[in-house]
C-alpha cells in the first residue's frame, strides 16, 4: 500500500515536471500565418497545370483526371490547336469540392496536373474557390522536368513528323516493291 | 442444336454457328478482332484462339481459332487453359508491337475494342525495344479522320467497306510491314456508309470527324435511346450530349431495324441540333419589319393565347418531321376542321396511296431485316441509296445474300466469309431497278433501266400483268419494254421470296399504283412476297395515319381569308412551295405562329415564334417507313448547361397554349397522357402506347440511367456559372434519369438501351451482351411497335395505266432528285453534310445537253411556272433525253412533272440554296 503511494506520488511529480520542462523546449506550433509555412515537397496541395520543357501546355485534354476525380470537381473540353495538339479549351476545378487526394495526378499521363505544397486557398465567398485553366496553368513543368508526351506519342504534330518519335521508324512507302 | 463443352460445362448452342460466336452468345468473353457479327469470320488477328479437344478424354488438345471452327456436337473446348490464355495475350503484344502510345490523344479512347481486348487478355508491359512502324494519314472527307498508326492489320475495314456495304475507293495495299489501309489517293470516302468504319474499326484508325473538334470521351455523354429523324427508315441511335450539345451519334441496335449500321446522313447529320443561331427564347414582333423582342414563357402564351382567342378562324399547319404527339396536340387546340398536315398536295396524295396499298395489296411490310432475307427485289421510281440509304444497304445484302445461298449447297458454312465470296463471285439474287438515273445499287442490279416516271409506271403494271394476265394490261407498249416486264415476272415468281419497292420519291401516283399492282399480282399468285413503300421524312408514315388537309388547303384559306390566324408546327413551308404562293398567305393573315427549333425562312415571318424542343431535347413517337412506332426520347435539359434558355416540346407548348385559350389553368402533361389521348383519338394508332415503356417502368426498383457510371465532373461543369449545384433535372416523361443514379446493366432485359456498357466491354460490341444471341433480337424485345397491318380482303388492281412519256421540243419534264446529304430540310443544316454535299447540279441526258450546248459544268437557267434556278449540268448516261432532273432540297419553285424551260445562264442571275465549293486538298506531302 505505502509502496503504490511512494511510486503514484513520484509518478506523479515526475510528469509534472517533464511537463514543465517542456516550456524551455523549442515550439512546434507555427505561428501561422505570421511565420510561412513549410510543407514536404510531396505535399497534396493547390493543384496546378505544368508546362513541358519546351513552355508548351502538357495538358492534352484526355480526360483522365477528370474519371479518376472521386468528387468529379474537374470538368474540362478538349480543343485542338493549329499545330495539331490537343488542348484544354477550358480547364475548371472547383476547389470548394476538391478533396485533395491526388488521383487525378496519378491519372495523368502526361504529367500535366499536379499537386503543390500550395495550401492558403481560403476565400470568403465558395464562387471563388471555382479555379479555370488561367488560375491553374503553371509556367514550368512542375515537379516531372523531362516528360514531354508528344516525343513519345506516334501523332503527327507541327514540327514532329511521322516516324519522329521515340524509337519510330521512317513511314512505310507502300509503293515500293523493296522488301 | 449442338452440344459443346466448354472448361468442362456443358452447353446447348446453335450447331450452324462457329465457336467464337457460339461462345458469344453464351455470354462467355473470348476476345477477337477480325470477326464481326455482320460480316463472318476470316480469321485474320488469331486473336480467339481456344483449345479444343478431340473428346472428353483428350488431355492434350490442340490450339484453334474460334472464329473458324464450327460448333459442331459434342464439342470439347477450354477457354481459360494456360496454353490458349498465352497464346491470346502473345497475339495482343504482337499486335501492340506498332502501337503508338497515344491512347490520351485519341479520339476512340474510352470506346476502344483494342483497350478492351488488352485488358481482357491481361497485356500491361511493352517489352519491344524496337523500332515502331509508322504510316502517313490521309485526309477522307469532313467525316471521317484516320490515323493509320493505329492500325492492327484486322481488315475489318475494307470488308465492311468494300465486301458489306459496296464501296470501291477504300482498301488495302502494300503487305505484311508495308501495309495501308486507305484510299489510292486522299479524298472524300464516296460510299454513304463510310461512318459506321468509326464502329468497325476496333481501333481509332478511323474516327468521327464531326466530333473531334469538341470531342468527349463515352463516358462522360449523357445518352438517351432515339429514332433517327433524317429519313423515314427510322434507324435507332443514341446520340451523346456534353455541356449542353449533341456530341455524337452512335448506333443502337434494334434486332428488326438497322443492327450494326447507320448510313452518314443518319450519323453526321445530327448539327442542326447545336446551331448556335437556334431560337431558345420566344421572340415576338408587332409587325414583320420589326425586330423580334425576345419574351418568358408566361408572356409568350398569354400573348400567344389573346391572339389566338380573338381570331376569327385558327388554322393548323403539322409536320412529317414532328412527332405524333406534336402533331395531335395542334390539332386539338385548332380543331380537327382546320387541321392541316403541312405536305404539299402532291406528295400527301402519294403518301394516302401508300397507306392504302400497305393495307389492301395483300403483302405484308418486311423490316429492315427481313429485307435481307428475300431473294429477288423489284425496285420501281426509287434511288434508295439517296432517299433511304439503310435499306439500300439492306437490299445490298438480299444481293450478296445469292453467295451465301451457293455457299449452303456445297456444305460452306454461311460465316466462312472468305470461301463464301470466293465461291459466289459476282454472283447476286436478281435485282431490278426502274429509275430516271444511275442510282447506288446499279452495280449488284441484274437489269436497272432509266426511265420517266410515267414509264416507270408502265412497267410496273406491265410486270402485274404478266405476272396475273387479271391485271390491267398497257397499251401500246414497246416490245423492249414487254420482254423486260415479262423477264421481271419471270424472275420474280421463280423466287422464293420476292420483294417489291417503291415509293413517293417522283411524286408519281402512277408508280405507286403500278408497284401496287405487282404487288397485288403477287398476292393473287399467293407467292410469299412482300411490299416495301419509302417514304420522305421521319413521321410521313405517321402523319399520313392521322389524316389532315394538305398544305395548299391552308395557304388557301388564309389567302382567301377564311381564316385570320395559322399555328405553324416544326415547318419550313418554304422547302415544299413556291416562296410566292406561302408569302401571300402568310401576310394576309393576322397572326402567324411558328413552333420550330431551326429559324427558318417560315420563322422569319412569324408573329410569335416559340422555341421548340429538337428530338434531343425532348420526347415524342414516330411511325417509321415500315409501319414501326417508336419512341424517342430526351438526350438532355438544355436548361441545366444554358439557363437562359426556354426551350420545351411543341407538344408541351401547344397544350399550354390550347389552356390559355380556353382561360383554362394548365394543367400537368406528361409523355404518358399526350400518348393515351393520341391513342384514344385515333383507333389505327392505338398500339403506340406499347411502342416503348412509360415513365413508370423500373429495373430493380430503379429508372435507367442516361449517363455511364463514370461520368465525370459533374460538380464543376456548371460551376463557372454557380457553384451550388442544383437539384439535377427531373424527367416527369421518361423512365431516364439525366443522372449517372440508375440501371445501366445488361442482365436484365429491357427494351429501350441509352448506351451499351458491360464490364470489360467499352466499345460498341458490348451490344453482344444485350441480345439474345450474337446478332439475334434484344433480349427483352426489339423496341418499337408495327401498326401497318395488311386488312384480309379481296381488292381490285389500279387500272389507270399513264401514257408513255415523250419528250417534248423546247420544253423539259423536272424530275427531283432525292439526295442523301443536304436534300432533307434539316440536316442540309449541318456543317459536314453542307461540306459533303458539294456543289448542286442539274442532271440532264448527254443528248439533251449537246443539243442545247450544254457541257458538263456549264451553268444552265431552268425556268417553271413559280420561277427557277441557275446550276451547272451533271451528265448522267440513264437520264431519258426531254427530262432534267433537280436536285432536292434546293427549291420548292420546281414540282416534279412539272414542264420547263433550259436557257444559258446569261447574267448572273439569283443563287437558290448554297452551295459551298467541293472541298479539294492538295497535301502533297501525304500519302500514296
Amino acid at each position: 500500500m505505502l509502496k503504490k503511494v511512494l511510486t503514484g506520488t513520484v509518478s506523479q511529480l515526475r510528469t509534472l515536471g517533464m511537463i514543465f520542462m517542456h516550456s524551455f523546449r523549442k515550439r512546434e506550433t507555427l505561428n501561422y500565418p505570421e511565420e510561412p509555412l513549410q510543407l514536404p515537397p510531396r505535399y497534396r496541395g493547390r493543384i496546378v497545370l505544368t508546362r513541358d520543357p519546351d513552355g508548351e501546355e502538357r495538358c492534352v485534354a484526355c480526360n483522365l483526371c477528370a474519371v479518376a476525380c472521386p468528387v468529379a470537381c474537374i470538368s474540362l473540353q478538349k480543343g485542338e490547336q493549329e499545330d495539331g495538339r490537343w488542348y484544354p479549351e477550358f480547364f475548371r476545378i472547383n476547389f470548394s469540392r476538391c478533396i485533395f487526394c491526388g488521383m487525378c495526378e496519378e491519372a495523368c499521363p502526361t504529367s500535366a496536373i499536379q499537386l503543390t505544397p500550395d495550401v492558403e486557398m481560403g476565400e470568403y465567398r465558395r464562387q471563388e474557390l471555382v479555379y479555370e485553366k488561367e488560375d491553374l496553368l503553371i509556367n514550368g513543368p512542375g515537379k516531372d522536368h523531362d516528360y514531354h508526351f508528344y516525343k513519345v506519342a506516334g501523332m503527327a504534330i507541327a514540327g514532329k513528323d511521322k516516324g519522329k518519335a521515340q524509337n519510330e521508324a521512317e513511314p512505310v512507302d507502300v509503293k515500293t516493291l523493296l522488301p | 442444336m449442338a452440344t459443346i463443352h466448354v472448361d468442362g460445362k456443358r452447353y446447348d448452342v446453335d450447331g450452324a454457328d462457329n465457336l467464337l460466336s457460339a461462345c458469344l452468345s453464351l455470354g462467355l468473353d473470348v476476345p477477337y478482332f477480325c470477326w464481326h457479327p455482320a460480316m463472318g469470320s476470316v480469321g485474320a488477328c488469331r486473336q480467339c484462339a481456344v483449345k479444343q479437344y478431340k473428346d472428353a478424354d483428350d488431355t492434350q488438345g490442340m490450339l484453334v481459332m474460334s472464329c473458324m471452327t464450327p460448333a459442331s456436337d459434342d464439342s470439347w473446348i477450354s477457354i481459360e487453359d494456360e496454353e490458349a490464355k498465352e497464346f491470346r495475350s502473345s497475339v495482343i503484344e504482337w499486335l501492340m508491337i506498332n502501337h503508338p502510345h497515344d491512347c490520351p490523344v485519341c479520339e476512340e479512347g474510352g470506346h476502344c475494342h483494342l483497350q478492351d481486348m488488352t485488358v481482357m487478355t491481361g497485356h500491361d508491359r511493352r517489352r519491344y525495344r524496337f523500332r515502331k512502324r509508322t504510316h502517313r494519314n490521309q485526309y477522307l472527307g469532313p467525316f471521317v479522320a484516320h490515323e493509320m498508326n493505329r492500325c492492327i492489320t484486322c481488315y475489318r475495314c475494307v470488308r465492311f467497306y468494300r465486301d458489306y456495304a459496296g464501296g470501291a475507293d477504300l482498301g488495302a495495299f502494300g503487305a505484311n510491314s508495308n501495309i495501308y489501309f486507305g484510299r489510292h489517293q486522299e479524298g472524300v470516302l464516296e460510299s454513304p456508309f463510310s461512318g459506321n468504319l468509326t464502329e468497325v474499326c476496333p481501333t481509332g484508325v478511323f474516327t468521327d470527324k464531326t466530333h473531334a473538334e469538341r470531342y468527349t470521351r463515352k463516358w462522360d455523354l449523357q445518352f438517351a435511346p432515339s429514332i433517327c429523324q433524317q429519313c423515314a427508315v427510322g434507324c435507332n441511335i443514341s446520340p451523346g450530349e456534353r455541356y449542353g450539345d449533341i456530341r455524337r451519334i452512335e448506333n443502337r441496335y434494334n434486332g428488326e431495324v438497322n443492327r450494326y449500321f447507320l448510313c452518314d446522313r443518319g450519323r453526321f447529320g445530327y448539327g442542326y441540333v447545336n446551331r448556335r443561331d437556334r431560337p431558345v427564347r420566344p421572340e415576338w414582333r408587332r409587325d414583320r419589319g420589326d425586330t423580334p423582342v425576345t419574351l418568358d414563357v408566361d408572356a409568350a402564351l398569354d400573348l400567344g393565347a389573346d391572339r389566338l382567342r380573338s381570331a376569327r378562324r385558327v388554322i393548323g399547319i403539322g409536320s412529317p418531321r414532328a412527332s405524333l404527339e406534336s402533331n395531335h396536340q395542334l390539332c386539338e387546340l385548332v380543331g380537327e376542321g382546320q387541321f392541316s398536315t403541312g405536305i404539299a398536295a402532291q406528295e400527301q396524295a402519294c403518301l394516302a396511296a401508300m397507306q392504302t396499298l400497305n393495307q389492301t395489296c395483300g403483302l405484308p411490310t418486311p423490316t429492315l431485316r427481313d429485307i435481307e432475307n428475300h431473294d429477288a427485289v423489284l425496285v420501281l421510281g426509287e434511288d434508295l441509296i439517296a432517299s433511304a440509304a439503310r435499306v439500300g444497304l439492306a437490299v445490298r445484302q438480299a444481293a450478296y445474300a445469292r453467295r451465301t445461298e451457293l455457299a449452303g449447297e456445297r456444305d460452306i458454312p454461311a460465316w466462312n466469309d472468305e470461301a463464301v465470296k470466293t465461291l459466289g463471285q459476282d454472283s447476286y439474287h436478281p435485282l431490278f431497278i426502274a429509275y430516271p438515273t444511275t442510282t447506288g445499287l446499279d452495280d449488284v442490279s441484274e437489269a436497272s433501266w432509266g426511265l420517266a416516271p410515267n414509264d416507270i409506271a408502265r412497267l410496273g403494271f406491265a410486270v402485274a400483268h404478266a405476272i396475273d394476265a387479271g391485271a390491267p394490261a398497257v397499251e401500246g407498249l414497246d416490245e423492249a419494254t414487254r420482254e423486260a416486264a415479262a423477264d421481271i415476272a419471270a424472275r420474280l415468281m421463280a423466287a422464293k421470296r420476292p420483294l417489291v419497292i417503291g415509293g413517293g420519291s417522283l411524286g408519281s401516283v402512277a408508280v405507286i399504283e403500278a408497284v401496287g399492282n405487282v404487288a397485288r399480282a403477287l398476292a393473287r399468285r399467293a407467292k410469299r412476297a412482300s411490299l416495301l413503300l419509302v417514304r420522305g421524312e421521319a413521321n410521313s408514315t405517321g402523319l399520313a395515319m392521322m389524316g389532315g388537309q394538305s398544305l395548299e388547303w391552308a395557304l388557301d384559306e388564309l389567302s382567301e381569308r377564311r381564316a385570320d390566324a395559322v399555328v405553324i408546327l416544326e415547318n419550313d413551308l418554304y422547302q415544299r412551295l413556291p416562296g410566292a404562293r406561302i408569302e401571300a398567305a402568310l401576310f394576309t393573315a393576322d397572326t402567324v405562329l411558328v413552333l420550330d427549333h431551326q429559324r427558318t425562312a417560315t420563322w422569319q415571318y412569324a408573329h410569335l415564334g416559340l422555341p421548340a424542343a429538337a428530338f434531343t431535347e425532348g420526347d415524342g413517337t414516330l411511325v417509321s417507313l415500315e409501319g414501326r412506332a417508336q419512341r424517342f426520347f430526351q438526350v438532355f435539359d438544355p436548361r441545366y448547361s444554358r439557363p437562359e434558355t426556354r426551350i420545351h416540346e411543341s407538344w408541351r407548348w401547344l397544350h399550354a397554349l390550347r389552356a390559355g385559350m380556353r382561360r383554362h389553368a394548365v394543367g400537368e402533361i406528361t409523355l404518358d397522357g399526350v400518348i393515351q389521348a393520341v391513342a384514344e383519338r385515333y383507333p389505327a394508332l392505338g398500339a403506340i402506347r406499347d411502342a416503348a415503356p412509360g415513365a413508370d417502368y423500373r429495373v430493380r426498383g430503379l429508372k435507367l440511367a442516361r449517363e455511364p457510371h463514370r461520368y465525370s465532373g459533374r460538380t464543376a461543369m456548371r460551376a463557372h456559372i454557380d457553384v451550388s449545384e442544383p437539384r439535377t433535372p427531373q424527367d416527369p416523361d421518361s423512365p431516364f434519369t439525366f443522372s449517372m443514379e440508375g440501371f445501366n446493366g445488361f442482365d436484365r432485359p429491357r427494351e429501350e438501351v441509352a448506351f451499351a456498357w458491360a464490364p470489360g466491354w467499352n466499345s460498341p460490341q458490348a451490344w453482344n451482351k444485350f441480345t439474345d444471341e450474337v446478332g439475334g433480337h434484344l433480349r427483352a424485345g426489339d423496341p418499337g411497335v408495327r401498326l401497318l397491318i395488311p386488312r384480309p380482303g379481296h381488292y381490285r388492281y389500279a387500272d389507270a395505266t399513264p401514257p408513255a412519256f415523250a419528250a417534248r421540243d423546247d420544253v423539259w419534264q423536272v424530275v427531283v432528285l432525292p439526295r442523301l446529304f443536304g436534300g432533307d430540310e434539316t440536316s442540309s443544316r449541318a456543317e459536314p453534310i453542307i461540306e459533303r454535299a458539294g456543289p448542286a447540279v442539274l442532271t440532264l441526258s448527254a443528248d439533251d445537253a449537246a443539243r442545247l450546248g450544254g457541257e458538263k459544268g456549264r451553268r444552265l437557267r431552268v425556268a417553271g411556272a413559280a420561277g427557277g434556278i441557275t446550276l451547272p449540268v451533271r451528265l448522267d448516261p440513264s437520264l431519258p433525253a426531254g427530262m432534267v432532273g433537280v436536285p432536292a432540297g434546293l427549291t420548292a419553285v420546281l414540282a416534279s412533272g412539272e414542264w420547263v424551260r433550259l436557257s444559258h445562264d446569261v447574267e448572273a442571275t439569283e443563287h437558290a440554296g448554297t452551295a459551298p465549293a467541293s472541298h479539294t486538298r492538295d497535301d502533297a506531302g501525304d500519302r500514296p
